[in-house]
C-alpha cells in the first residue's frame, strides 16, 4: 500500500496539474466575443487573462474623419444598451465646447430618455444574470418588460436600440404626443412587475448561496481599477456622475445614490435592482413637468469646435462614460478618446475571481455587466 | 378491475407462440417483441416529453412554445428529431474513437435496462424480480459510466469538467436515491415492484407511511432530479459555464441519444416515485368510501400510472424552470451534509414506525 502511495506522489504524471481553458471568443456566458484565458486547477480559478479586440472596430479612429454630428451615430454602436447616454455625452461635450445652452425641454427629455435606457439596460442585465446562473425563466420576464421601453424609443425616434436621438444643440425630433402617457403607463406597469423580479430570483435561496461573499472587490481595489457604475457603488465607491457632476436635468431631481458596502456579487445584484426603483422615481419627477419650448437650438450647418481639449462624462448604465475631444479648429476632431466603463470593469475580474469556482466566474462576470463592443470599441 | 388486467393477454400471446414454435424460437420472438415494444414506447414517449417540456417551460416563461409545425406545434419535435437524424456526425480529430462512439450507447442502454422493471399496469411489466428495487438502483448507476466516457473521450476540457462534475454528482446522489427507496422497502417489506404496488391497494405508501414516507418522497424527488442531471442540478451540461458539458462534441443521432436518455431518465425517476410512493397503477382509494373507490376503479390502471408519472414530471420540470443552478461544492454539500443524514435518520424512523405498527 505504501509503495503505491509513493508511486502516486513521486510520479509527476499522476499529480494534479493546472490547465488552461479558453473561455470564448465563442462562449455562451461572455455575451459576445470576449476571450478569457482561464488558468484552472480542477474547478478552481487561478488566474484570468482577458484578451479583447475580437470586435474592435476602430471607432475612435473613424471619429477623426467625420464631423461632430456624425460621431453621435458611431457612439450608438459601442455600448448599445446605453446608446442614449453615449449620444448625450458627445452632444454635451460639443455643446460645452461651443458654449451653447440648450433649452430646459431638451434637458428634461434627455434625462427621461437616459433613465429609460438605464432601465432597459438593467432589465436586460437581470435577464442575462439569471440565465448565467441557470434560471432561464428570468430571461423572458426581463425581455417582456424591456420590450415596452423599446416601443417607447421606437415611437420617439424610430429606432429601438441605436437611437441616435441626440444631436449637438438638442434633439433630432420633438417627443411623440403619446410619449408622456406611454411612459406613465409603463411606470405604473413596471412598479407592479419589479416585485416579481424579487420573488422569482432575489429571494431565492440558491441565488443567495451562489452570490453571498463571492467575488469580493474592496473599495480600494474598486478605486484602483477604476470600477465605476453599479459595480463600483456596490463596493461603496461613490462614483455616480449624476450626483457628483450633475448634467442635463439631474440637478432638478431628487434621487438617492445607491451604495452598498458588502462588495460581493449579491451587493452588485441588489444595487442594480434598487437603481431600477430610483430610475422610476427620477422619471416620475420629470415626466409631468417637461417645459414647453424648442427641442433644439438652431446650430450652424458645419460645426467647428474651437481649438482645445474638451472632456465630458456621463453616467451610463454600467459606469462612467467619458468623451475626450481634442480639436484643432476644423470640422472634424483631431483626436477622440472614449473612456468606456466596461474596459475598466473587465480588468477587475481577475482580482475578484481568484480562488473561486468556474461557476462563480460566470456569476461575477455577469454582475460586471460587460458589453463587448464597449470594451473593444 | 380484472377487465384491465393485462396478464391474460400476455399469457395468451405466450401460449400461442409456444404452440406453434419450439421453446427457443418462441422465447426469442418474445424478446424481440418486448424489445420492439419498449423501443416504440420510449421513442414516442420521448418525443411527447420533449414537446411537453417545451410547452411547460413556455407556460412558465409567458410564451406559447412551439406553435407553427402542426396544430399547436404538435409535429415540432418530430421535425426536430428528423433534423437531428439527418445531421452530419462530427468527431473531434484527436478523440478516442472507440470510447467516443461507445458512450451514447452505454447511456441509453442503462436507461432501457432500468425501464424494464417498471410495472405500467397489472401484467404489463417485463421483469418482475424479487430484488426489483435493487436492480433498478444498480442499472441506473451504469449510465454515469457513459457520461464519464463521453467527457473523457471527446478530447475537450469543457466536456471533461462536465463529466467529472457529473461523476461526483451522480455517485453522491445515488446514495440518497437508494436510501430513500430503502426506507420504503422497509415499509413495504419487499423489493419486488409488483408486490410494492400490490401493498398499496388500500392506501398509497405516501399516505399510509405518513411522516417518514413524505420525507423519503421529498428526498427522492431532490436526489432523483439530481440523478437525471436536470436543473437546478444540471452542472454536467451547465450551458452558461461549460457550453454543453459532456456532450459538447456530439452531434446528430449521437447527441439525440444523450438527449433521449435524459428524458427517459426523467420518466424513470417519475415512474419510480409514482410506483413506490404514489401507488403505481393503483387507483386512489379512501378507506370506507365504497362508492368513491368503485368509481376510481373504473379508470384503467395505465391511465392512473401515467397520470401520476406526469404529475411528478411536472414538479421536476417546475424545479428546472424556476431555480438557478447550484455550484459544484454546494451540490455535494447538500447531499453529504443534509440529505444523507436526513435519510439515515429517516430509515430509523421508518423502522420504528414499522415496529410499533404506527401506520395506516
Amino acid at each position: 500500500m505504501s509503495e503505491i502511495r509513493e508511486v502516486i506522489i513521486n510520479n509527476d504524471r499522476l499529480a494534479t496539474d493546472e490547465y488552461l481553458v479558453n473561455m470564448g471568443p465563442q462562449h455562451p456566458s461572455t455575451h459576445g466575443v470576449l476571450r478569457l484565458l482561464v488558468r484552472l486547477e480542477g474547478e478552481k480559478v487561478l488566474n484570468i487573462q482577458p484578451h479583447s479586440g475580437y470586435i474592435h472596430s476602430g471607432i475612435e479612429k473613424m471619429c477623426e474623419a467625420i464631423t461632430y454630428p456624425q460621431i453621435i451615430h458611431l457612439t450608438d454602436r459601442m455600448d448599445y444598451l446605453s446608446a442614449h447616454m453615449n449620444n448625450e455625452a458627445v452632444a454635451l461635450c460639443v455643446e460645452k465646447a461651443l458654449q451653447v445652452e440648450v433649452p430646459d425641454r431638451v434637458k428634461y427629455i434627455r434625462t427621461i430618455m437616459d433613465e429609460l435606457a438605464r432601465l432597459a439596460s438593467h432589465q436586460l442585465w437581470w435577464c442575462v444574470f439569471g440565465m448565467d446562473l441557470g434560471a432561464l425563466t428570468t430571461f423572458f420576464y426581463g425581455l417582456r418588460d424591456r420590450e415596452l421601453i423599446l416601443d417607447i424609443f421606437e415611437e420617439t425616434c424610430g429606432a429601438r436600440m441605436t437611437v441616435s436621438y441626440n444631436t449637438p444643440g438638442g434633439l433630432m425630433f420633438d417627443i411623440h404626443p403619446n410619449f408622456q402617457k406611454r411612459v406613465k403607463d409603463f411606470i405604473k406597469y413596471f412598479r407592479t412587475k419589479l416585485p416579481e423580479y424579487d420573488k422569482l430570483l432575489s429571494g431565492n435561496v440558491i441565488l443567495r448561496e451562489r452570490t453571498e461573499g463571492i467575488g469580493h472587490l474592496s473599495l480600494n481595489d474598486a478605486i484602483a481599477f477604476g470600477v465605476t457604475g453599479p459595480s463600483g457603488r456596490a463596493s461603496g465607491f461613490s462614483c455616480d456622475v449624476r450626483k457628483n457632476q450633475p448634467y442635463s436635468a439631474y440637478p432638478f431631481v431628487k434621487f438617492n445614490e445607491i451604495l452598498d458596502f458588502r462588495c460581493d456579487t449579491l451587493a452588485r445584484y441588489e444595487v442594480r435592482i434598487k437603481e431600477m426603483y430610483e430610475s422610476l422615481n427620477i422619471i416620475e419627477q420629470l415626466i409631468d413637468n417637461i417645459p414647453e419650448g424648442d427641442y433644439a437650438v438652431k446650430m450652424k450647418g458645419v460645426l467647428k469646435l474651437p481649438e482645445g481639449e474638451f472632456y465630458q462624462r456621463v453616467e451610463s448604465a454600467r459606469g462612467e462614460f467619458g468623451v475626450f475631444i481634442i480639436s484643432d479648429g476644423k470640422k472634424n476632431p483631431y483626436r477622440v478618446k472614449f473612456r468606456s466603463p466596461g474596459f475598466s470593469n473587465l480588468f477587475a475580474l481577475n482580482k475578484m475571481t481568484k480562488g473561486h469556482k468556474i461557476a462563480d466566474l460566470v456569476a461575477i462576470m455577469s454582475t460586471l455587466d460587460l458589453i463587448i463592443p464597449d470594451i473593444d470599441r | 378491475m380484472d377487465f384491465y388486467n393485462f396478464t391474460s393477454l400476455t399469457h395468451s400471446i405466450h401460449e400461442g407462440l409456444a404452440k406453434s414454435f419450439s421453446p427457443f424460437i418462441a422465447t426469442t420472438i418474445e424478446w424481440v417483441l418486448v424489445g420492439l415494444a419498449y423501443l416504440t414506447f420510449v421513442a414516442l414517449f420521448g418525443l411527447f416529453l420533449v414537446y411537453a417540456e417545451r410547452k411547460v417551460c413556455a407556460a412558465f416563461q409567458q410564451r406559447l412554445g412551439p406553435m407553427r409545425v402542426g396544430k399547436w406545434g404538435l409535429l415540432q419535435t418530430i421535425a426536430d428529431f428528423i433534423k437531428l437524424l439527418m445531421k452530419e456526425l462530427i468527431m473531434p480529430r484527436k478523440a478516442d474513437w472507440f470510447l467516443y462512439n461507445l458512450a451514447p450507447f452505454i447511456v441509453i442502454i442503462a436507461s432501457f435496462l432500468a425501464i424494464a422493471v417498471l410495472p405500467f399496469a397489472p401484467g404489463l411489466q417485463s421483469l418482475d424480480f424479487d430484488i426489483g428495487v435493487f436492480y433498478l438502483t444498480a442499472v441506473s448507476s451504469v449510465g454515469v459510466i457513459g457520461v464519464l466516457l463521453a467527457g473523457w473521450s471527446s478530447n475537450n476540457k469543457y466536456s471533461l469538467i462536465g463529466a467529472m462534475r457529473s461523476g461526483a454528482q451522480i455517485l453522491s446522489y445515488e446514495l440518497s436515491v437508494s436510501l430513500s427507496l430503502m426506507t420504503m422497502v422497509v415499509f413495504a417489506g419487499t423489493m419486488q415492484f409488483s408486490a410494492i404496488v400490490e401493498g398499496q391497494r388500500d392506501a398509497w405508501f405516501i399516505f399510509s407511511g405518513h411522516i417518514p414516507a413524505i420525507i423519503a418522497f421529498v428526498v427522492f424527488l431532490i436526489a432523483g432530479t439530481a440523478e437525471t442531471n436536470r436543473g437546478p442540478f444540471d452542472l454536467a451540461e451547465a450551458e452558461s459555464e461549460l457550453v454543453a458539458g459532456f456532450h459538447t462534441e456530439y452531434s446528430g443521432i449521437k447527441f439525440a441519444l444523450f438527449f433521449l436518455s435524459e428524458y427517459i431518465n426523467l420518466f424513470i425517476v417519475s415512474a419510480v416515485a409514482a410506483t413506490v410512493f404514489l401507488g403505481g397503477w393503483m387507483p386512489l382509494h379512501f378507506g370506507n368510501f365504497e362508492s368513491f373507490n368503485h368509481v376510481m376503479d373504473f379508470i384503467p390502471p395505465v391511465i392512473w400510472f401515467f397520470m401520476k408519472v406526469l404529475g411528478v414530471m411536472f414538479i421536476i420540470m417546475w424545479f428546472k424552470w424556476t431555480f438557478p443552478r447550484l455550484r459544484v461544492d454546494q451540490i455535494l454539500t447538500l447531499e453529504w451534509k443534509y440529505l444523507l443524514p436526513i435519510n439515515l435518520i429517516n430509515i430509523l424512523l421508518m423502522a420504528l414506525v414499522v415496529l410499533t405498527k404506527f401506520h395506516f
